[in-house]
């Protein structure tokens, strides 16, 4: 049997075999190169921001030296022959930073915790959309609308709080006050970080406790857990780093956050761990606080806070993105 | 065989609240609250909050005792799980409506026609807040939204194309950095930005500098929205495209991105809804300007959030009223966007 498709023989005219390549054309290899150029846009500007505020804030550096992490007093006064004498320490508002940042912490961990443990399992449906929502556009707000908010309508009310607070647990240390005067107060600013940072927290949360296993979650309810016990047995262990990386995004956050803690704070340039008490300090704050008579060497000397500040968000920022991802990861 | 006793088995639904339940339910909230109102009217409490939680501490009670009777511990332990994460939704809730609240009730009483018809020019802050407006403002936030959607949006899809196309070697890393730059705080974006230009150049504060440091927060908003959208668009798609014998710069171009263009302008307006309440960075780029000024490029402009802070810093009155009705403005048009974004993207899913 003959096969009626056997190859004719090889004309003089048949083109040649096409080439195969696995090579890019060259359109291709434009775009490519395009793309890989823009993408490294973030890289670029990280680095630029890092070295021009390193250059423009190194005069500062440079003069105050370690005084700029250990010293508090920030003063430009000038000496007995007209020469400007400056004092640029960070210390207050570094340790100010830290205080309004841990009671922001303090309050809004817990509550974005329950938030995103209601929303995953005990809403209804159609609250829960309505409720994810609500959190997502809070977390839309500007920053100057907490702050107005902070100052006109919490600032009184948490006021009295903070008496109240001083009153039956002034005996704590960092609880009492040197003078009862309450407003203003790291606590006061606290609070409205925190309510800044609760979306945050809390979606992060919420993204981390719906990966959990279902396996697991049937496991449990198998086996006879309530939900709660479910909940504690099952979903807060696998969930519990996503809540710390949400909390450390939460954390940047406050660190950063400027204009709604300057409506809120009352800065002053000497350390208060007395977090009712009506002084305080922000490194974000002080900087916008102190722009606006600055001359050469204070506007340095900002710049060098900015750096700090960059600097010390960028760090959390990335451990936060280190614990999110190993948690989200760890979901097989 | 046939004297087997056979129990007629009545069938429960057993997740199903029977009536009984309900009226327990009921029964327990309303005696909370009666109970709640008795304790704040006799004992010094006082306040809204005291009604809040006294109400959620005796419910607390009152439900435990319901259901230790039929439960036991256990049960309480469940019980009171439910209630303490309700507990803990609703104070976020609380604050919410109360900034949404006193955004509202604070802001209509400045809602006036003049306020998006005129200037500051001639009027300062502390003037009757019927005179004067923000118009100037408005318009300046236009031309900063505008400069840095131009930059932000082809910077954040290309940097997406680069993720989800071309997945080089580096994306890893740039993923990362990403991530890390959407954590740069607002004021160290117009720190850098005096630093690098209005230090170096004869560049002075403009809508276009103000554009410029929005661009640096937009960017990673715009980037990590895009990559999730480009994400969603079928393979099958680009190996359509591909098998077709186009080039992967036409697939994507063609195909990729007109496949993902509703969830392209998701992206862009959520980055528009995060920048547009900025104020930061602006005191340092972009400064008070009291009238319009076309000119984005040379001369300060208005903005809303710089209106909104000098009526704030102000203090009086009058200011603050300007103030409240400034942000009542930014808050609609957030807003709006923020809804836009999220019709844009059902849309999206539904469609899929």
């Amino acid at each position: 049997m003959s096969s009626t498709f056997a190859p004719s023989a090889p004309t003089a005219s048949a083109p040649d075999p096409r080439k195969l390549t696995t090579k890019h054309r060259v359109s291709d290899r434009i775009f490519r190169a395009v793309v890989t150029a823009f993408s490294f846009s973030a890289l670029i500007i990280l680095a630029l921001i890092g070295i021009f505020l390193l250059t423009k804030g190194l005069s500062a550096f440079k003069e105050q030296g370690l005084h700029f992490f250990t010293s508090s007093t920030w003063s430009v006064t000038q000496d007995a022959n007209g020469k400007d004498v400056n004092h640029f320490g960070l210390a207050a508002m570094l340790l100010g930073t830290v205080l309004i940042a841990a009671v922001a912490l303090f309050i809004a961990v817990p509550l974005s915790v329950l938030t995103a443990l209601f929303l995953t399992f005990y809403a209804p449906e159609r609250i829960r959309t309505l409720l994810v929502s609500v959190v997502d556009l809070m977390a839309a707000f500007p920053s100057i609308l907490y702050g107005l908010w902070g100052f006109f309508i919490l600032g009184p009310m948490a006021e009295y709080w903070a008496k109240l607070i001083n009153k039956y647990l002034g005996w704590i240390p960092f609880l009492s006050v040197p003078q009862p005067s309450f407003t203003r107060s790291p606590f006061i600013a606290g609070i409205v970080l925190a309510v800044m940072i609760v979306p945050i927290i809390t979606s992060v949360s919420r993204e981390v406790f719906s990966q959990t296993p279902l396996d697991r979650v049937q496991a449990a309810y198998a086996l006879g857990a309530s939900k709660w016990g479910m909940i504690k047995a099952v979903v807060l262990p696998f969930g519990s780093s996503g809540i710390v990386g949400g909390a450390m995004l939460g954390l940047g956050r406050a660190f950063g956050e400027t204009v709604a803690v300057y409506s809120v704070l009352n800065i002053v340039f000497r350390p208060n761990w007395h977090i009712l008490f009506t002084q305080g300090g922000n490194v974000a704050s002080m900087i916008i606080g102190q722009w606006g008579e600055a001359g050469k060497a204070e506007i340095s000397a900002l710049l060098a806070a900015g750096l700090v500040l960059f600097v010390l968000t960028l760090l959390v920022n990335f451990a936060a993105d280190f614990v999110v991802n190993r948690a989200v990861k760890s979901g097989r | 065989m046939s004297n087997v006793t056979s129990t007629q088995v009545q069938p429960i639904r057993p997740w199903a609240a029977s009536p009984l339940d309900r009226a327990i339910t009921g029964g327990s909230l309303v005696a909370s609250a009666l109970f709640t109102i008795l304790l704040v009217a006799v004992t010094p409490l006082k306040g809204k909050l005291a009604y809040f939680f006294v109400f959620f501490l005796v419910w607390f009670v009152i439900d435990s005792i319901l259901v230790m009777r039929r439960y036991g511990t256990k049960g309480i332990r469940d019980a009171l799980a439910a209630k303490v994460t309700l507990f803990g939704a609703v104070i976020v809730m609380l604050a919410v409506t109360s900034i949404l609240w006193a955004t509202i009730s604070k802001g209509v009483k400045g809602l006036h026609i003049s306020l998006f018809s005129q200037t500051m020019r001639t009027t300062s802050f502390t003037d009757p807040f019927s005179n004067g407006g923000m118009l100037h403002s408005i318009i300046g936030t236009l031309y900063l939204i505008l400069i840095a959607v131009v930059i932000s949006v082809p910077m954040g899809i290309l940097t997406a194309i680069y993720l989800t196309e071309i997945k080089g070697r580096a994306a890893g890393l740039i993923r990362f950095l990403v991530q890390a730059m959407s954590g740069v705080p607002s004021v160290v974006a117009g720190l850098f930005i005096y630093a690098a230009i209005i230090l170096n150049t004869p560049l002075r504060n403009s809508a276009f500098l103000g554009g410029l440091a929005l661009t640096i927060l937009m960017v990673p908003t715009v980037t990590r929205t895009a990559e999730e959208v480009l994400n969603l668009v079928p393979r099958d798609l680009r190996e359509a495209g591909l098998a077709m014998g186009a080039t992967q710069w036409k697939t994507v171009a063609l195909v990729v991105l007109p496949a993902a263009r509703s969830g392209l302008i998701t992206a862009t307006v959520l980055g528009v809804a995060r920048v547009a309440g900025e104020t930061a960075p602006l005191l340092f780029t972009v400064g008070v300007f009291d009238a319009i000024n076309p000119n984005p490029f040379k001369g300060g402009s208005g903005t809303i959030p710089t209106y909104i802070w000098a009526g704030l810093t102000a203090g009086t009155t009058d200011s603050v009223q300007r103030a409240w009705s400034a942000i009542l403005v930014l808050l609609i048009v957030v807003l709006i966007l923020f809804t836009l974004a999220r019709t844009l993207g059902n849309k999206r899913m539904k469609a899929k």
